[in-house]
């Protein structure tokens, strides 16, 4: 597990995001390839190396969505070559069954699972947990608590994923995501050769393979939890007291940030590598009265804890209550749980501060949509109007709150299709171009199938535009072909050109397809500002 | 040593460069920095806040703990006053006093610098009169820059010639006008100490 790569003569460590440090730690493991689905906050691994491509000579594409991306990682796999594929947290809900299927094969080339989780959710529907899913998939798991340590644990998990044949997952939160830091980078190591992973036997999961190769999967658990056992990123501080603080990943960093106010320093093991490391737990908790469990995300270790610390030992966390359930770690609840007063917070009363949330862009061409249902809704009365994921989500905020739903990525449109079959009609889908092309041609499929009376709006603004811009799989252009393809009816879809003046018109549009009591399909287009803004500013 | 800083302004106006250019110029300086920022929804016109921390000795939190800041630097008026939770006792305001309006309900500008100046040591600054002075309303945030950075322990000159590296591809006008910005930034908080915790 050791990395024996040489440091570089170059001192100068780097400022960048924990999103770079992966990324480099990715490219410096030797890759040859990357896969990825854009999503906060782990999109900016991604934009790293798709930057960083070219002069690595490695393959970094986008995809349509986090399956995809994970399915071509594995392929990399098979071919004996080493390869990351980076999404969000929610995105693995997505892979999960390539992830989960993975673990069983016979696996080449080193496979690496980035996965960003968004703890307090700041950009998300969710704070689930990665930690579980690797649990889940028995495979080991990383969970850095700085840039540095993003760097040197992608780099080890390489080596990890190859020595025990299984894909291994760096966990990251995002305070380490978007957190700009020195990091200290090596000499990179040369890539893997071409060399196609055998035998087939370990490849095919026909139900006499995969028995066979879940009992391997089983079987090396042991060693997994061996080599979690003797990690060096695993750390026991004596200390004193009978309470004992146990940190993993960032949790760490909010202990730090207080220690020097506690009169002694507890004694503190922080865990950074999965399986749980039982064995060190063990030894560490044996004298204490009781456990804090410092954990951003779901109480993982908490739960995990009884039955490995002695009975009379007390396990506090998140579940007990000791911290909140939900949100970040952050000084201020670390504090609390460690029993230390307070801050004074300064406080202004004089005035009433006006909420200030994410709007979409003057010049947005989802303004015009919103605007024009609006306008549908003023003379038809009730709709029902599921939303997706992206910029369009803000559609549920004032001034528009246009929309009644937002799942996760695809639902609009089956949504809209259970909500028409069991009569809330007229039903409305509004999905965006890159989440249609991510999950929502399949539901399209589906009411193309039954001809569901039912409208959907393709929001198409020529980019993935909540996460910074990023291409979308297919041209725009190929969208009506991809929709008439599929086999919805030409005379009940249409391509939008909008515009602020065309409101109206596009109003008059949106109405008539409602009217028609079987399936419809508007995309609606006009280039995202933002884009093409830095498009001119790259022309110009 | 140390100094730890909570920028907030609203998405589109540079508060995320600043935050980063102050931690490039603290790295040049051989400080250890931490900055933190969030990316995704926030961006889009919404309330935006940056940490960054600078320190020799190892930095723990990812974050300014609240109640720490030594300094709170505005970009706006009301997102300073919103982040007051931050500042350390006897910690410093430096803000830009222009308001963005973007909200309905948003509350009289005198009002709310009122508010600013109850608390002491709190400077205000024309940054938005100043960048259009240096020759670009664009400049702003590199007014609030230069104001933050005159505040830190930070050698004099590093920040400009980050600036002036990054503006390697911008035309001449731009160029000068950051520069003046700058030092304009650094003008407006005339000979106040720098903070430090």
């Amino acid at each position: 597990m050791t990395n024996t790569a040489p440091e570089t003569t170059t001192p100068a460590a780097e400022l960048m995001l924990g999103d770079d440090a992966v990324a480099y730690g990715a490219l410096h493991a030797g890759i040859s390839n990357a896969y990825a689905y854009p999503g906060t906050p782990s999109t900016e691994i991604f934009t790293r190396l798709v930057r960083e491509a070219q002069a690595h000579q490695v393959t970094a594409h986008w995809c349509a969505n986090e399956k995809s991306a994970y399915e071509g990682a594995i392929g990399a796999s098979l071919a004996g070559r080493r390869a990351i594929v980076t999404m969000k947290h929610v995105g693995l809900n997505v892979a999960a069954d390539p992830f989960v299927n993975s673990a069983l094969l016979g696996l080449g080339g080193g496979l690496v699972l980035a996965v960003a989780d968004d703890p307090g959710m700041h950009s998300s529907q969710n704070e689930q947990d990665s930690r579980c899913l690797a649990d889940f998939a028995r495979v080991p798991c990383f969970e850095p608590a700085t840039a540095q340590e993003a760097y040197d644990m992608t780099r080890e998990a390489f080596a990890l994923s190859e020595r025990f044949q299984v894909p291994v997952v760096v966990r990251l939160v995002t305070r380490l995501c978007h957190e700009r830091a020195r990091v200290q980078t090596r000499a990179a190591e040369p890539q893997k050769p071409l060399q196609k992973a055998g035998p087939r036997q370990d490849w095919v999961l026909l139900p006499a393979n995969a028995k066979r190769l879940w009992s391997q999967l089983l079987a090396e658990q042991p060693a997994m939890r061996q080599a979690s056992e003797s990690s060096p990123h695993n750390v026991l501080r004596e200390g004193a007291g009978r309470l004992g603080v146990l940190t993993t990943g960032v949790g760490r960093r909010y202990l730090g940030e207080v220690l020097p106010e506690m009169a002694q320093a507890p004694p503190h093991l922080h865990v950074a590598t999965y399986p749980l490391p039982a064995a060190r737990v063990r030894a560490f908790a044996g004298q204490l009265d009781s456990v804090l469990v410092l954990e951003d995300g779901y109480p993982y270790v908490e739960r995990l804890l009884p039955g490995i610390v002695p009975a009379r030992c007390k396990v506090l966390g998140r579940e007990s209550g000791a911290l909140p359930a939900s949100g970040e770690l952050t000084v201020v609840n670390v504090r609390a749980a460690l029993g230390l007063p307070a801050l004074r917070l300064h406080e202004q009363a004089a005035l009433e501060l006006p909420a200030r949330p994410p709007r979409l862009c003057d010049g947005c061409v989802h303004r015009d949509s919103y605007g024009a249902m609006l306008q549908v809704m003023q003379e038809i009365g009730v709709a029902t109007i599921t939303g997706d994921i992206g910029c369009y989500t803000l559609g549920a905020l004032p001034p528009y709150q246009a929309i009644d739903s937002c799942v996760c990525m695809g639902a609009s449109i089956g949504m809209a299709k259970g909500a028409s079959d069991a009569g809330l009609r007229p039903a409305i889908a509004v999905i965006g171009d890159s989440t249609f092309l991510h999950s929502g041609i399949q539901p399209l499929v589906d009411a193309i199938a039954h001809d569901t009376d039912m409208t959907v709006l393709i929001l198409d603004n020529e980019t993935t535009a909540m996460t910074g811009g990023q291409p979308t799989e297919l041209p725009d252009t190929r969208l009506l072909p991809v929709v008439l393809g599929l086999g919805a009816d030409p005379a009940h879809v249409h391509v939008f050109a909008a515009h602020p003046r065309k409101v109206p018109e596009l109003a008059a549009l949106i109405r008539k397809e409602i009217e028609h009591r079987g399936l419809s399909v508007i995309v609606v287009k006009r280039e995202c500002v933002q884009t093409a803004r830095q498009r001119k500013t790259h022309e110009g | 040593m140390k100094a730890d800083v909570v920028l907030a302004g609203v998405g589109g106006q540079g508060v995320l460069t600043v935050a980063r250019l102050l931690a490039e110029a603290a790295t040049v300086d051989g400080f250890h920095v931490v900055q933190g920022e969030l990316h995704g929804m926030s961006q889009r016109g919404g309330a935006v806040q940056a940490h960054f921390r600078l320190s020799d000795q190892p930095i723990e939190s990812p974050q300014v703990p609240r109640g720490r800041a030594d300094l709170l630097v505005g970009f706006e008026p009301v997102e300073a006053l919103r982040n007051i939770a931050w500042l350390a006792p006897g910690g410093r305001i430096v803000t830009a006093i222009r308001p963005i309006a973007n909200v309905p309900d948003y509350p009289p500008i005198e009002k709310v610098l009122e508010a600013l100046r109850q608390f002491p040591e709190t400077i205000l600054i024309d940054a938005h009169a100043l960048a259009v002075a240096a020759g670009s309303v664009r400049a702003e945030n590199l007014v609030v820059a230069g104001a933050a950075f005159s505040l830190l322990p930070l050698t004099r000159g590093k920040l400009r010639g980050i600036v002036q590296k990054r503006a390697e591809r911008w035309t001449a006008a731009e160029r000068d006008a950051a520069i003046k910005a700058l030092a304009a930034g650094r003008a407006a908080i005339g000979g106040a100490p720098p903070v430090h915790g």
